[in-house]
């Protein structure tokens, strides 16, 4: 099953390196991760997500827990949450493409920020299955250019991850 | 307000911490360091001849006094050679601090002389690896790195010091922090005791229950409660290779050590048990055999400070996070509270059940008129040493035959690479126990193969006077790879003889130590005598054992913990 797992890590040099490495030693898949400092400067939020099953999962947080720069992480999946990831998306767009394209990024509520005579470049945010969907609909072969951020995720009602 | 420079500051941070040993080898981003240490007389420094014996040292020391080790070494080669001895650390949860010398800040990232990411390389096999940034930290960087060694699951920290951290010239406050509090470091200091009184209920109820102590019980020094509660219940205990000592060997209720190796008994005991209480070990293969197959009827209980060992592998019924000795102490006041008494019927039919094990196998080996079997070696050395030696081994079959036949009434006196399974491990492991305990015997017993692995310290033991005994099986094979080419390649010995062994009496001889060579049976309990008889000195005994020995009991591949050989032709 997909998780999707926030960390509150120590923002320092090498913290990061801990994280990516402990995935890759103990085998764990990392199918996204995004990472940036939070509104505290001595903090980095940190959002992975992968696969594994139930015990997967649990080594996963239980390892993550022991290094000692992860302050706090929490499995988003386990309660109601909110999870979003930007796209931008490079699309050939000539003759009655343009319309067609417009009208599709409308549905998808996304944004056409950079117009060449042959090129539009969309952005899109939502679930990933959002952005997949997008995609999907526009066909691959009118695609130049995908760039994803990966996931981030925030929990719903008053939960909140802090110190 | 004392102003040291970066190099002092690290010494003198070495004395506050209390640290009276360190073990190493100098080198050019070391030198400001060797500098410090060179102008002052409390911390002593030891010499080594490779840097990853140094780390061995470190680590026999750790392991015989519960304290970290620590291990002072260059930039690039010298660091990279600590990794195997900081790995056996890692693998066996073993205090120690690595400190570690780098190239100059402004050279790192420019493939400098003698630069390594140590940082980057030591990261899979550290708890933890902190590098100085700026000279002032260096006080409060070394009081962090023991703090994280030492509490917790202990494990081995690296401290990487840029060389222009330590520049005699430039001199910092110097302070040194009583305490360090880390936000994201909290080790548990206690059980839940929800979860400790639901183990102790089941305790009460089990009708065919084992105690399975590992490691954790000497790391978190709880032997003496892990002993009062199982006298208290009355039940069997086995331990793992690594709890060897957590519980008197010599007592009747410990049924002997258990896994791959361990005695039929406990293995069968493990298998037929209704509860299992975990205490401080971690289910690992060379203990479970085939995981899906594990002790079929068994409720786990699970005591450990690291929750990430529990249900890695085999599933806790009743998980505990906790420092061993706190829990235990709750369970014995529990136990003296409980109104349930154990079920006396069943607790006697189960001990009539084990000794019924017992009586079929417990320890034996095939003796022979000439040749000497390497068990009777180590069962002598037991009886010499009145059991009360410190014992190393390295790797293989000795290993084994020196954890069957040696029997432990006391915690940090068996010293071996459990997890990691390092040859090269018990000379460099043996000095650092001398060094620390100078009255006490201490004995490394080992194989023609590993000793080779770090025999060049036999010059560093000249050096400082290390009169530790060398007991070397030898039977001039690896003995446990041709075992295993034996059991299950029909004996192609591909690559498992020592061709070309050296003089062992001569080796010993040349590093001014003394050599013995027994090989004839006859000679065995005497040449012991006198070799033992030698307090002062270094004595390397040759001992030419039977060649074609195997180690028995021994689990059958993939099979259940009862699944087992008793012998070249006995299967179970």
């Amino acid at each position: 099953m997909r998780r999707i797992i926030s960390v509150l890590l120590e923002n320092e040099p090498g913290a990061l390196s801990r994280v990516v490495g402990l995935f890759s030693q103990r085998n764990y898949n990392i199918e996204t991760l995004t990472v940036a400092p939070t509104e505290d400067e001595t903090l980095s939020r940190l959002t992975v997500t992968t696969t594994g099953s139930d015990k997967v999962i649990e080594q996963i947080t239980k390892q993550l827990n022991k290094l000692i720069e992860v302050v706090k992480l929490v499995d988003l999946t386990e309660g109601s949450h909110i999870e979003r990831e930007l796209m931008l998306v490079k699309l050939k767009a000539t003759g009655s493409q343009r319309a067609e394209i417009k009208r599709t990024v409308d549905i998808f509520r996304g944004q056409i920020v950079d117009v060449t005579s042959s090129v539009y470049t969309v952005q899109l945010a939502g679930a990933s299955e959002k952005l997949d969907g997008f995609i999907q609909a526009v066909g691959t072969s009118g695609v130049l250019e995908v760039v994803r951020s990966g996931v981030s995720g925030i929990a719903r009602g008053e939960k909140v991850l802090s110190l | 307000m004392e102003l040291l420079s970066g190099a002092d500051m690290l010494i003198r941070s070495l004395q506050d911490e209390g640290i009276e040993y360190i073990y190493g080898y100098p080198g050019g981003a070391a030198l400001h360091i060797y500098d410090a240490l060179f102008r002052q007389d409390k911390v002593k420094h030891i010499l080594v001849r490779h840097e990853q014996a140094a780390v061995h040292m470190a680590d026999g020391y750790a392991r015989a006094t519960g304290l970290p080790g620590t291990v002072l070494v260059t930039s690039g080669p010298g660091a990279t050679n600590t990794i195997t001895g900081i790995a056996t650390a890692f693998m066996d949860s073993i205090p120690m601090v690595v400190l570690c010398g780098q190239v100059a800040s402004t050279l790192i990232g420019e493939d400098a002389f003698q630069e390594t990411d140590m940082i980057g390389v030591s990261r899979p096999v550290v708890k933890h690896n902190l590098s100085v940034r700026h000279p002032e930290e260096i006080p409060e960087i070394v009081r962090k790195a023991y703090y994280i060694a030492s509490t917790g699951r202990p494990g081995p920290v690296v401290v990487d010091i840029p060389k222009d951290m330590t520049t005699p010239n430039e001199r910092y406050e110097y302070v040194f922090p009583k305490k360090v509090k880390l936000r994201s470091y909290n080790p548990a200091i206690r059980g839940h005791a929800g979860q400790i009184k639901k183990a102790v209920d089941m305790l009460m109820a089990a009708k065919r229950p084992i105690i399975y102590a590992g490691g954790g019980v000497i790391l978190g020094k709880a032997t003496d409660q892990l002993t009062e509660l199982v006298r208290m219940l009355g039940y069997p205990i086995t331990n793992t290779l690594m709890g060897i000592g957590c519980y008197p060997a010599s007592d009747t209720q410990h049924i002997g050590w258990l896994g791959m190796h361990g005695t039929y008994e406990s293995n069968m005991a493990m298998h037929h048990s209704d509860l299992i209480l975990c205490v401080g070990a971690r289910f690992d293969d060379r203990v479970t055999n085939a995981t899906e197959k594990f002790c079929p009827g068994a409720r786990i209980v699970h005591i450990d400070i690291d929750p990430a060992s529990i249900s890695k592998t085999i599933d806790a019924d009743v998980p505990i996070v906790g420092p061993v000795d706190a829990v235990l102490k709750e369970m014995i006041t529990l136990v003296k509270e409980s109104k349930e008494k154990p079920d006396a019927d069943a607790i006697a039919a189960w001990w009539k059940q084990i000794e019924e094990w017992r009586a079929f196998h417990g320890m034996r080996y095939e003796t022979s008129p000439d040749v000497i079997k390497p068990q009777e070696v180590v069962e002598a050395l037991w009886k010499l040493t009145n059991g009360e030696a410190f014992v190393t081994s390295d790797v293989g079959q000795h290993q084994m035959f020196a954890a069957q036949y040696y029997k432990f009434d006391k915690p940090n006196r068996w010293i071996n690479s459990g997890g990691l399974g390092t040859m090269g491990f018990g000379l460099p492991a043996a000095m650092g126990v001398k060094l620390n305990f100078p009255d006490d015997e201490v004995l490394c017993i080992t194989g023609e193969g590993s000793i080779q692995m770090n025999i060049q310290e036999l010059s560093t033991c000249s050096q400082y006077d290390i009169p530790v005994k060398i007991i070397n099986l030898n039977n001039q094979a690896l003995g446990m790879v041709k075992q295993w080419q034996d059991m299950n390649y029909e004996s192609r010995h591909s690559q498992s003889y020592m061709e070309s062994l050296p003089d062992f009496i001569k080796l010993a001889e040349a590093y001014g130590h003394v050599g013995v060579r027994i090989d004839r049976k006859e000679d065995l309990v005497p040449k012991l005598k006198e070799v033992l008889a030698m307090k002062d000195k270094l004595v390397f005994v040759d001992i030419y054992v039977d060649r074609f020995e195997h180690v028995y009991p021994m689990q059958v591949a993939r099979g259940s913990m009862k699944d087992m050989w008793l012998s070249k032709t006995e299967r179970v």
